[in-house]
Formats: C-alpha cells, structure tokens, sequence
C-alpha cells in the first residue's frame, strides 16, 4: 500500500512540472487563438539565459529579473513579426507559424548561449522527505508548491487588474473586446511575455532535474496530453490534467510497463488523452463549439 | 396525353457524359521523359544518392500527407509513423516470405500502413482539429516504441536496424544508384499519376468538402466518418511505401530513429512550403526542404571559409528555416506552387501588368 502511495504522490508531484509547461500553453491559448508549439522552445530559451548569465557572475535573482526582461523584450518581438502580420488568418496557420518560431527560438538560444549541458542549482537537494510512511522528494515538493504560488499569482493578475480584465475580454469576445477599446497589439505583447515568464519558471525547474540542454524543448510534447485532458482553455484544466497524467504515467510504468516490456511513458500519456477525448471531445473543461452553416 | 408524351424526346437515361478531353501534358510528359532516359545517365552517383532519391521519396510522404491535410483536412504529426509502419512490414514481407517480388512487397507494406492509418484515423469521427492532431501524436510515438521494443520486427538484429535483404526485379539486380533511382521514380510517377486522378474523383471531392467544412459535408449526405478514415488509410498507403523507399532506396539500413517526429515536422513543412491541397507543390516543397540545408552548408563554406563551427551553421540553418515558414505564412499561404503560377501569369503578358 505504501508503494502504491509512493508511486501515486510522485506521480502527482512530477505532474504538477507538466502543468507549469501546460499554463503557458493555456495563456497564449485563451488570449489570442494561437496553439503555440514554441512554448517549449521558450522555456528553454528562458531557462538558458539565466543560467547564462547566472554564470557570467550575476547573483540568481539578478539573473532571473534579467531573463524575465529578456522574455518581455522576446514577446514584443514575436508580436510585432509573427501576430501582426497573420492576424485573422486561421488556427492551422498560426500554429505552423508558432513552429517555425521555435526554430528561431531554438537556433538563437543554442547559437548564442551553447549546447551543451548546464548544470543548475536551485539550492534544493533532491532528497527524500518522510510523510507518515510516505516517502517523497523535497523536490518535487518545493515545485508543486512553485507552480501552487504561480497559479495563485496568475489567478490575482486575472482577476484583481486592469490589464488582467482586459485579458478575460479579450479571450471571451475579441471583436466585443475591440469595440470598447482594447488594445489587442498590447495584450498579446502581454500575455506572450507572461507565458514567457512561466517558461522561465518551468525552464528553470525542469532545468535543475535534468540540466539545461535541447531536450526541454521537448518538454512541450509532453504538455501536449496534458492540455487534451484538461482542455485548451482552462488554467484549471491544465492543473488537473497535469496531476491525472503525472500520476496514470507514474503508476502505468510500475504496474502496467513490466507486463509489455517497459519504456511505455513515451506514448501512454497519449493514449490516455486519446481516451479521454473519446468521452469528452473538448476535454474535460474545453469549451464545446458549436457549428453553424 | 399519352399521344403528346410521344413527341416528346425520350429523357437520357444517363446523364451526357461527353467530357471536354484533356489536354495532354506536354511540359508533365517532357520532363518524365527527361528523368527516365536523361537523368540516369548525365547525372553522377552523389547526385542520385544524396539529391534525386531523397527528393522522390520526400515528394512521395509529402503527397501522402498532403491527401490528409491538404484535401481531407485532418492535420496529423504522425506521418513518420506510418513510413516506419511501411518500411517495417515490406522488410518483414521481404525476409519472411522470399518468393513476393519487390513491387509485391512494396505494395503489401503499404496495405499493411494502410491498415494501420485506418485503425489510428478511427478517433477522427469524434476529435477534430488541434485535439486530432495530438491523437495523431499518439501514433508516432506507439509505433516508434513498437519498433524499437519488439525485436521481431527487426529479425532481432543486435542494432535494431534493418536492411533490405534483396533489390531485384525480375531477376535484374537494381542495388546500384541507377536502379534505386527507377525504381523510385517509377513508383513515385505511378502514384503521382493515381493521387491526380484520385483527388478529381467523387472520393477527392468529398474529401475536400469535409475540408472546407465537415458538418456542412454531413448536411450534404457525405459520410464524414468513413471518408475521413479512408483518408488516413490511403494517407498511410502513400506514407508507407515512401517508408520503404526511403529505409531500402535511400538509407540502405534503417532503424525506427529513422522516422522520428522531426521527420514527421519535415513532411508537414513540405506541404506547408510547397502548397497545401496541390499535388505539384509536395514536389516543389521537396525540393526546397532537401536543397536547402545543402545550399545553406556550402554558402556557409564559401562565405565564412572552412574553420567554422558546424554546430552554428546548424543553428543558422535553423533560425533561417524558420524565418522562411513564417515568411511564407505571412505572403503566401498557399505555398510556392500558388507563387510559381502568378509568376507564370505574369510573364504571359509581360511587360504588361494585366
């Protein structure tokens, strides 16, 4: 039993690292219709710039405010070239478009700061901690509490701002949103710097597991099933994929993968997403649409 | 009333059916000629090898793909899949039963694909879009693990790899570049030439009505759900025998890291850079996806001289691929082919502008 807990709440914890990649995903999403493969391109990119300049002798939290200006600076670029020309094109266009951007994205970040691996250290030792019987790692412990604060900030940014209404209008009724005035340059340059800045959040945790390298751009493909269960839309729903994804991957890897011969994280995720949208085509808090002809 | 029904013309009891006859391809038919009896012997080995089989193969996965996104309008990311699927099961036809011709076989592992991409495209009579395309991603990765993890599959090969055991036809041994690149060409002309009369078929338009607007089709009595599953099967067709090709003509030995989900990116950027709903673009596309990172390699050589780092040539290859996807969503989202033929219209009536 007490395996079977183990399992479960590490699964749990490692899901809560899926749902910081998803959240940025959602932002983007909610804000300006653009399904953006380059989210994984930016936590890289993020995540690379501060250990560069962490390593250039900036002390951490120097580094961090400098990335998070960076992110700023990256998002008003993106607008400005990839969303402002392609405005009003369709979904499918836009999200091509996000592809070649991780390209770019990817080629600046290992042109400019290196490809090879770098060692990162948050000061958190990946130990076990004992809960009761329980055993879990600080950690994952120390990031679930990370992406609690995050979502807890994104949640006041949303609701108790200005710019965070104008937000909510603008994913609710962009032309509703348009016609009392808002400005829709200035809220993708907005949200695309703040999933910029949840990239920099993930980048950075996902970076002290496994080290500041290419493969977190891959990230990405692992919030891909996160955001189908929790659906495209909802910050909520990302959470709650994040956890249910974390925790089916971790507990089919130890009692399901040794009966196919293991190695089955690479595409169980998927299957689970597959089988959840059987049920609910928009996941589990997506927005149904409605088609007219 | 019945005397005047008798004067009247009989109605047709078919349709007339005297269709305005097709104008022959003379420029399609030139160059054909050009590459069955010119190109074997004016261009070199490398040429065949690294340029001209590669190009078939990509123009062939490109078409295949571009039957499910271009006409049916079901995005997938998992094409890479379904060329393993290919490559795999007409290596095991191959090995397993040694009296199948090669053509035979070919035509087996791409009914084999086929069968596959029915069996993945069955999802898309519920999950559309960007949520179809995720599912899309299941296959990749499913099958990428399949054949990696089941030895089987590979004739437990220590490295995983496969190769094919034999090139002949009709007893002629076609192992060497000039055959490879028949052989290529000659399965990727007969398909060409299928794909062009199976898109202006009623199955080609019904495919494009579910495309522009699927409930729309429904309305229209098309059955959605079975085209689209058909879509994915004759997609996976395509797909798998571009497979093949491309693990036995290109590669020579093939492993699943061979047909990863960078390649299923790069036969999405074909259809996306040679035209989307076109059979000529996936051609265009192809090439310019293979000549590319070529061109770029040597202008890097010529222009930065030979002590740079491959590894930022790389990086700017990269940053100018993208910057080219995005360049051409912005000006001309149809694609090159869509920019080839306003170039054609205006050198019709240059110097004039209209």
């Amino acid at each position: 039993m007490n395996f079977f807990l183990e399992t479960l709440f590490g699964g749990l914890l490692a899901g809560t690292m899926y749902s910081l990649v998803a959240i940025g995903f959602v932002l983007i999403y909610k804000a300006s219709g653009v399904f953006n493969f380059a989210q994984g391109a930016m936590l890289l990119f993020a995540a690379l710039t501060c250990v560069s300049l962490q390593e250039a002798g900036l002390p951490f939290a120097a580094a961090v405010a400098a990335s998070v200006v960076v992110m700023g600076l990256l998002a008003l670029a993106i607008e400005r070239a990839v969303l402002r020309p392609l405005v009003a094109r369709s979904q499918i266009t836009l999200f091509m478009a996000t592809l070649g951007l991780s390209f770019i994205i990817e080629g600046l970040a290992q042109g400019l700061m290196g490809a090879e691996v770098r060692a990162l250290d948050l000061g958190i030792d990946d130990v076990p901690v004992f809960v009761g019987d329980v055993m879990l790692s600080q950690f994952d412990l120390f990031a679930a509490a990370t992406a609690a604060v995050l979502v807890l900030v994104l949640a006041l940014l949303f609701n108790k701002t200005r710019v965070g209404v104008s937000l909510r209008a603008v994913a609710d009724d962009t032309r509703a949103a348009l016609s009392i005035g808002i400005n829709l340059n200035r809220i993708w340059q907005i949200v695309w710097a703040v999933a910029g800045v949840v990239g920099l959040v993930a980048g950075l945790l996902w970076g002290a597991r496994q080290g500041v390298q290419f493969s977190l751009s891959l990230v990405v493909l692992k919030a891909l099933p996160v955001l189908i269960i929790g659906g495209f839309t909802s910050i909520g729903g990302a959470i709650v994929g994040g956890l249910i994804v974390g925790a089916a991957e971790n507990l089919a890897e130890v009692y399901v993968g040794p009966l196919v011969g293991g190695g089955i994280t690479s595409w169980f995720a998927y299957f689970l997403a597959l089988a959840f949208l059987y049920v609910r085509p928009a996941g589990l808090f997506g927005e149904r649409a409605i088609e007219r002809v | 009333m019945s005397n005047l029904s008798h004067q009247l013309p009989a109605p047709f009891e078919h349709a007339p059916l005297a269709l305005v006859p097709r104008a022959i391809p003379w420029g399609a038919a030139a160059l054909l000629i050009v590459a069955f009896a010119g190109v074997p012997w004016l261009a070199g080995d490398y040429w065949l090898n690294a340029i001209l089989i590669p190009f078939l193969v990509l123009s062939l996965a490109g078409l295949g793909l571009n039957l499910l996104t271009g006409y049916a309008g079901q995005t997938s990311v998992g094409s890479a899949g379904f060329m393993a699927v290919g490559a795999f099961a007409t290596y095991a036809f191959l090995l397993r039963v040694p009296v199948l011709p090669l053509p035979v076989a070919l035509l087996a592992g791409g009914a084999v694909a086929a069968a596959v991409g029915f069996v993945f495209g069955i999802p898309s009579n519920r999950i559309k879009g960007f949520y179809l395309m995720a599912t899309t991603l299941a296959a990749q990765f499913f099958l990428e693990w399949v054949f990696t993890k089941f030895p089987w599959f590979y004739n437990h090969a220590s490295s995983g790899t496969i190769a094919a055991p034999r090139l002949a036809l009709f007893g002629h041994d076609i192992s060497g570049p000039v055959g490879r690149y028949l052989l290529t060409l000659s399965v990727v002309t007969l398909l060409t030439w299928v794909a062009r009369n199976l898109v202006g078929s009623r199955l080609g338009r019904n495919w494009m009505a579910i495309r522009d607007m699927d409930t729309a089709a429904a309305v229209i009595g098309i059955d959605v759900d079975h085209h689209k599953r058909l879509a994915f099967a004759v997609s996976s067709f395509y797909l798998g025998i571009a497979g093949a090709l491309w693990a036995f003509a290109y590669l020579g030995t093939a492993s699943a890291s061979s047909f990863d989900i960078n390649r299923s990116f790069q036969i999405l950027f074909i259809i996306i850079i040679g035209g989307m709903g076109s059979v000529a673009g996936n051609f265009i596309g192809a090439a310019f996806i293979s000549l590319l990172p070529i061109f770029l390699s040597q202008a890097g050589q010529a222009l930065l001289g030979g002590n740079v780092d491959p590894g930022q040539i790389q990086n700017l290859q990269k940053i100018i691929f993208g910057a080219l996807i995005i360049t051409f969503l912005v000006k001309e989202p149809e694609g090159l082919v869509r920019l080839l033929a306003g170039l054609r219209e205006r050198l019709a009536v240059w110097p004039l502008r209209f």
